[in-house]
């Protein structure tokens, strides 16, 4: 047993804690102060990325405290598991402190302080998740999280719609971490009252149904955070709303946090599946993945299309468990093993992509003023290094080799081809097809994500707005994020050789060891994929292309007004709007998403209206069918003391009949 | 250098070369089909010739991704060509990229013609970008399930590999394979922006898919791209004879090997050219939303070919 690297994550936890505390009392003082304690702030996630790196080499310990009050079980484990997620937090969280540092210094004083308190709070928080060995520091911890990050997506309070957006973002959240306690509630069995230690629940021997009982209430739990259908609600309105810093933790990091969760439930306490648990998370991952694309391309505002877009690629990451699941309940350890790695791999890939493009975003708001993407245009001539590092973002995001977004989709469509070799006939024939789906899914992705980039950054500015490159921070912020990106894509044999102890904890086997520059993960002969052979043959390509051109035929570029066709008139609003490059898709897939046009207050103008089927379909029936039951319930109630009195005597009667 | 590594450089230069062959050949089969006089075999490579000791002309404020685009393309095309075996299975480049992996590369090619496209900000090239995208993500689910028949088949995803798997199959007739193929041709004809997909001689800027995003290109950027496209035509119908036709490529050991391999292939491009261009005489532009219904069929002709696969086993 190593101790080092757990006391290594609890204490830059601590330092965490100090900071916001320290934050929270001094940040009044001077500007200086707060980015100062911004600095430290990331330079301590990249010593929670070490403890993270340290954890996957070592076999956990184990640490329990007394708390402030003794009867408190605290208990804390750094295993693999909670290894690769604190890399991914350590790292992410590093990218995002320094670029909050600069990004926060327009706050006034008071918003400021508070920011860094709950900021700390946040990161502290998804910290203590990870490093939980029992379901009451678990819960604690979630519940931190959930409430710090209520308080930062409800930062600028002030605007009403602000408000409502927190306070789904709340009620889901809590919806979500009463159905994780009866979970682990009914996987502790008596053990819940000391705590419910995680050993304990470790390959628990429960009945088939109550089994599923827990399985199904964790992943309802886990899934509420996760922005899975039909409880993604709050992604959308909380995204847009938060700060752009707070978009990226949340989206980038807390996401994983509940799918971090599935995987110890669904791996290490429930071990032994059902088939149908798969399919289950299978089915709910493709839907909402096809429905987080096909909504963020129809999305006008910056913030909202990642948002969906994080729903896209968390369905994507079910998707991988689902199929990891299906192969493990078989007994086909080998293939699960692939189809998770998938699953991991895309997990700190979105993390980082997703991050990037969060914190460009910001960057644009900025400069700006606005995220509004049919204002904007043009930006890659007044931005061109932050145009840049998005563009790097946006190629990862659209699973373009050979950056990291590729790497993943490669693993899992590999994984899905490896599905004949389950014996269910049906199941083997049908899985190949949910492949298809998730091409679908990513090829809509490419589409959403060139819309984000297109007409944000390129073209020309659809208003004046006078941009202006962002801070040097802010930028090597993102530039830091767009080089793991790469590094993730460049290097994927070295990241899955670093990530085989994971899998070895959660089933015990992984994929066989990748060599050199090739990227194996059954057999050379079965796949291969190099990127860095692929890098060196497109370099080499592209410079051989532009040395022969420009040596035989290297006349200057001579600069003209542009042509389009020739027509003489020409100005920014004839170029596609946010909605025009979207009208393929609405009208193809105009049953989904139900727009409807109306008139605007300018009578020249036309509003198109894109709502969130998702209420009319699920939230207004359930919140007609409650107003029912209240309604019928009310017939209970008289207003005479007689009747109430009479309603006790019953309860009682039948109590006594019951009991006795 | 290894016998290998000459080949690689033989069978990219090939590639090269042939492109402009390939398309000139198929605009006269069109041209003669129609009854008009055809320009020759040789018109693509005077074209080339042409545009490239022309001025090339850039917008006002374009950015780095206007410029850089047409030579990008033209490289990821090129990487294209050293990878799928087209003279010969088993060159060094092959297993750098299995058949996703290319279809990712393609995809490179394509995300960067449409963020140049973008980038010039004219209605044409927008209208272009966003159709282009629209066809090649509905095009996408049909080619993979194409795709994943033939590697389901060979239990592979190296092109290389499916090659040697295949060809010890003989001429034995596989239901799975003949539905995949018809799905792949489909793909085939949207990927490469032709008729019933999209017009490659339109002159009508509003019926423009493809060529809608090139209009601002001129001079040699444009006989990059062009000749990428043809590059790409090629590069497509070998893929398609790889996978349904693979009979004739081997590990090439000499000379003589590979002047037979290069005959059986024009044999098959002459056959491929032929029915490309009945296809473009016989059928109308459709269009563009019926393109989705187009891509439907495909899509359904690739999973039935997939679960033939998984009935009948072959």
């Amino acid at each position: 047993m190593n101790p080092l690297p757990l006391n290594l994550a609890l204490l830059a936890l601590l330092l965490w804690l100090t900071l916001g505390i320290g934050g929270f009392a001094l940040a009044g003082w001077s500007r200086i102060v707060s980015r100062l304690i911004f600095l430290v702030t990331a330079l301590n996630g990249l010593l929670l990325t070490m403890a993270g790196f340290l954890a996957l080499q070592s076999t956990p310990d184990l640490f329990k405290i007394g708390g402030p009050i003794p009867v408190f079980p605290w208990s804390f484990r750094l295993d693999p598991l909670s290894g690769f997620f604190l890399i991914l937090l350590g790292l992410l969280a590093a990218a995002v402190s320094i670029f909050s540092g600069s990004y926060f210094q327009s706050l006034p004083v008071p918003a400021l302080r508070r920011l860094m308190l709950q900021y700390h709070s946040f990161l502290v928080g998804m910290g203590l998740v990870l490093l939980a060995d029992n379901a009451f520091t678990f819960l604690v911890a979630w519940e931190v999280m959930a409430l710090a990050s209520y308080f930062l997506v409800v930062t600028e309070h002030e605007e009403p719609g602000n408000q409502r957006a927190g306070f789904l973002y709340l009620l889901i959240a809590h919806l979500g971490a009463l159905a994780i306690l009866l979970g682990f509630t009914i996987l502790a069995g008596p053990m819940i009252l000391q705590g419910g230690a995680f050993s304990a629940m470790l390959h628990s021997t429960l009945s088939p149904f109550w089994a599923s009982a827990a399985f199904l209430l964790t992943f309802f739990g886990f899934a509420a955070k996760a922005g899975l259908l039909p409880v993604h609600i709050w992604l959308p309105e909380a995204h847009p709303v938060a700060p752009a810093p707070v978009s990226a933790l949340m989206s980038g990091a807390m996401l994983q946090m509940a799918f971090y969760g599935m995987l110890r439930v669904d791996f290490l306490f429930l071990h032994q599946e059902a088939t149908w648990w798969g399919l289950f998370i299978l089915i709910i991952g493709l839907a909402s993945a096809l429905f987080g694309v096909l909504f963020a391309a129809a999305q006008t505002d910056m913030k909202r299309l990642l948002a969906y877009s994080s729903m896209e690629n968390m369905g994507l990451i079910m998707v991988a468990l689902g199929l990891a699941l299906v192969f493990h309940s078989y007994g086909l350890n080998a293939l699960a093993a692939l189809a998770l790695m998938a699953a991991l791999y895309h997990a700190l890939n979105h993390a980082f992509f997703k991050g990037l493009l969060f914190l460009g975003s910001g960057s644009v708001l900025h400069a700006t003023g606005t995220v509004s993407m049919s204002r904007l245009g043009g930006l890659i001539r007044s931005m061109p290094q932050t145009a840049f590092f998005m563009l790097i973002g946006v190629l990862a995001i659209a699973g373009l080799p050979p950056l990291n977004g590729f790497v993943s989709e490669w693993l899992l469509l590999q994984a899905f081809l490896l599905s004949p070799a389950l014996p269910q006939g049906t199941l083997s024939a049908v899985l190949p097809l949910a492949a298809s789906g998730v091409v679908l899914t990513l090829a809509l992705s490419a589409y959403a994500i060139i819309k984000f980039y297109g007409i944000v950054f390129l073209g020309q500015a659809r208003e004046i707005l006078h941009p202006h490159e962002s801070g040097i921070w802010e930028r090597s912020a993102m530039a830091l994020l767009a080089l793991l990106c790469v590094t993730l894509g460049f290097i994927p044999g070295i990241v899955i050789n670093l990530l085989h102890p994971v899998l070895h904890e959660l089933i015990g086997q992984s994929l066989a060891p990748q060599t050199g520059i090739w990227l194996t993960p059954i057999s050379a002969q079965r796949a291969s994929y190099s990127p860095l052979l692929f890098i060196l043959g497109m370099i080499l390509a592209l410079g051989l292309s532009v040395f022969l051109v420009s040596r035989f035929f290297g006349r200057p570029l001579r600069r003209v007004k542009v042509w389009s066709c020739g027509f003489p008139l020409h100005n920014s609003n004839m170029q596609d709007s946010p909605a025009g490059f979207t009208q393929p898709l609405l009208r193809i897939f105009a049953p989904v998403y139900q727009a409807q046009r109306a008139p605007a207050a300018d009578p020249k103008q036309w509003v198109l209206q894109i709502g969130e089927p998702t209420y009319r379909l699920v939230y207004r029936p359930l919140g007609r069918a409650a107003l029912w039951i209240s309604g019928q319930m009310l017939r209970l109630q008289q207003g005479r003391i007689t009747t109430y009195l009479l309603y006790s005597f019953l309860t009682l009667l039948i109590l006594l009949a019951v009991w006795r | 250098m290894t016998e290998a590594t000459i080949l690689q450089i033989v069978q990219i230069i090939f590639v090269l070369f042939a492109a402009p062959l390939l398309s000139g050949y198929i605009q006269m089969l069109r041209a003669l089909l129609q009854n008009r006089r055809p320009a020759g075999l040789w018109q693509p490579y005077r074209d080339l010739w042409r545009l490239f000791h022309k001025e090339s002309l850039v917008f006002t404020d374009a950015s780095w991704l206007f410029s850089f685009t047409p030579y990008l393309i033209f490289a990821a095309l090129l990487l294209a060509a050293g990878i799928i075996p087209i003279l010969a299975t088993g060159l060094p480049l092959a297993p750098a990229a299995d058949i996703i992996a290319l279809v990712g590369l393609f995809a490179l090619a394509r995300v960067f013609q449409v963020l140049a496209a973008m980038d010039t900000g004219t209605p044409f090239a927008t209208l272009g970008a966003h159709r282009e995208m629209l066809i090649a993500g509905l095009a996408e689910p049909a080619l993979l399930a194409a795709l994943f028949t033939a590697s389901l088949l060979s239990r592979s995803t190296s092109l290389s590999m499916i090659v040697i798997h295949l060809e010890q199959l003989r001429f034995a007739l596989h239901p799975s394979m003949v539905f995949a193929a018809a799905a792949f041709f489909m793909v085939l004809l949207a990927e490469n922006a032709r008729i019933p997909v999209d017009n490659p001689a339109t002159h009508l800027e509003l019926t423009m898919i493809h060529e809608a995003m090139l209009l601002e290109y001129s001079g040699r950027h444009l006989a990059l791209m062009e000749w990428g496209s043809m590059i790409k035509l090629l590069l497509y119908l070998a893929i398609g004879v790889a996978l349904f036709l693979p009979w004739g490529i081997a590990p090439v050991s000499n000379v003589v090997a590979l002047l037979i391999t290069v005959g059986i292939l024009i044999l098959k491009f002459v056959f491929a050219g032929l029915l490309l261009a009945l296809v473009e005489t016989l059928l109308a532009k459709l269009r563009l939303f019926r393109a989705p219904e187009f891509m439907a069929t495909a899509f359904l002709l690739g999973v039935i070919g997939m679960l033939s696969y998984f009935m009948l086993g072959a």
